[in-house]
């Protein structure tokens, strides 16, 4: 009795299993498009926004990050569907495979609201499995659950883009603690030290003007590589230019292989 | 003056049905490469996987209370899963198969150790175990990525050689049927555990 049960249960699964496959992934975005809202829940300014710095970022790298949003997996999990609309709109350039899907499911009960990226065999060795896993906890969830799609979005897609470019490193991003610590003041600390001990010097060597600007240049500077430097890069919508006019060539044919992780809330 | 024209017509054939098998022998040729590119890649993945178990194990050992059996299990279903190696040249169903089955044990074991890891808070919060988790768990959508694919390209391959006239060619040269995953067995079933 149980294994007919279990037969029948079985090719049940077996069915809903072909149906699922025959449901459609949405086609490629004509004119193609880097954010495709399907559930329309950002506005259209934030939209805009988020589509030129994507394509800024393309035009200037050729890697195309993908952000798309759906209330409908079509019973896909969330992680095979990003790969086949990965595979299936061809995100990023053939060969070099430097393509990356942000799928988020902003909807449904606790759990069910979930996001995944999922990245291209290109990108995998910079945005390994942990990083994105991070990414997602750190940046995207506490948003997020917010309510606030845009802002976890917005706050990834800077973090990605300045792990992809080199502006910090991995190690850097991971090993950084949420909140603020008081190690990060300790460059400034002797930052301040040193310009003071400079100031002292350089008003008994008479040239103080001159010195005190190289200080500040330094201080400056340093700043950028001390370990503020993610949230500098976080912080300012002026730095991308508007790519909104010249038209964005299309996706070019990269592939998935699995990597990126995924959360939901 | 007609003996001629045979004679060319003879020659035309020939030529046609040479550049016909070429264009078919190397279409073969180039079916079979992308088998056994996809293959190395399925081949990577899995041992992508095995490279990321003695982290894990270690990770996992330092919690002193942690069950013994699960560890050993994992350990063993790697060792079997090691030493089962095919040659991308030899793809029939029973190696596959053979393959499959070391690797299904290493993930039933290690699904199995996940799920002991939910009565352990502390492992769950050491931020070196979390890590690998979504490695572990980035690496399992990778093998069911180019599983995938890997499926994909048989089948390409198994359509071209097995439909006619191309399959005759098939035959004289050597090229034969090539066999795909299947489902793994009790995938559906989530892993037993007794508490």
């Amino acid at each position: 009795m149980k294994k007919i049960f279990n037969l029948l249960l079985l090719s049940f699964l077996f069915i809903v299993n072909i149906s699922a496959y025959s449901n459609e992934l949405p086609e490629r975005p004509n004119p193609p498009k880097l954010v495709n809202d399907f559930s329309a829940i950002l506005n259209s300014e934030d939209r805009n926004y988020l589509e030129n710095k994507l394509r800024a970022y393309n035009d200037s790298t050729s890697t195309q990050i993908v952000v798309v949003i759906t209330e409908d997996l079509l019973e896909y999990d969330k992680a095979d569907y990003a790969y086949q609309i990965g595979e299936k709109w061809g995100v990023g350039q053939k060969g070099k495979d430097n393509g990356l899907i942000i799928l988020i499911k902003p909807s449904g009960k606790q759990g069910e609201r979930g996001v995944f990226i999922a990245t291209g065999y290109g990108l995998e060795s910079i945005l390994t499995d942990a990083i994105c896993k991070r990414i997602i906890e750190k940046e995207m969830i506490p948003e997020f659950k917010n309510g606030n799609i845009f802002g976890g979005i917005d706050k990834s897609t800077n973090i990605i883009i300045g792990l992809l470019s080199g502006s910090f490193t991995g190690e850097k991003y991971m090993k950084k603690e949420k909140g603020f610590s008081i190690f990060y003041l300790i460059p400034f600390v002797l930052l301040i030290f040193f310009a003071k001990f400079m100031s002292v010097r350089s008003s008994h060597l008479g040239n103080k003007g001159n010195l005190s600007f190289w200080t500040l240049l330094f201080l400056m500077s340093s700043m950028n590589n001390s370990s503020g430097s993610y949230r500098d890069f976080s912080s300012g919508r002026g730095g991308f230019g508007g790519g909104g006019s010249s038209g964005f060539g299309g996706f070019g044919g990269g592939g998935f292989g699995g990597g990126g992780a995924g959360g939901s809330w | 003056m007609k003996k001629n024209l045979i004679l060319i017509g003879i020659i035309a054939l020939l030529l046609i049905s040479f550049l016909y098998v070429k264009s078919i022998y190397n279409n073969m040729v180039n079916y079979d490469e992308s088998v056994s590119e996809k293959w190395s890649q399925v081949e990577n993945v899995y041992q992508r996987r095995m490279d990321l178990i003695p982290n894990l194990v270690n990770t996992v050992k330092g919690y002193a209370d942690f069950e013994k059996q699960t560890l050993t299990d994992v350990i063993n279903a790697r060792a079997k899963a090691t030493s089962v190696n095919i040659n991308p040249q030899n793809l029939d169903a029973n190696s596959l198969q053979q393959f499959q089955a070391a690797q299904g044990g290493l993930t039933s074991a290690l699904s199995k150790l996940m799920v002991v890891v939910e009565r352990y808070p502390d492992l769950k919060a050491n931020q070196n175990f979390l890590e690998l988790q979504s490695q572990l768990e980035g690496t399992e959508n990778r093998i069911a990525v180019e599983r995938k694919k890997f499926n994909e390209v048989i089948k390409s391959y198994n359509t071209y050689i097995r439909s006619f006239p191309k399959n005759m060619f098939a035959v004289m040269f050597g090229f034969d049927k090539k066999a795909y995953f299947e489902a793994e067995q009790g995938a559906q079933k989530a892993p037993e555990v007794k508490f």
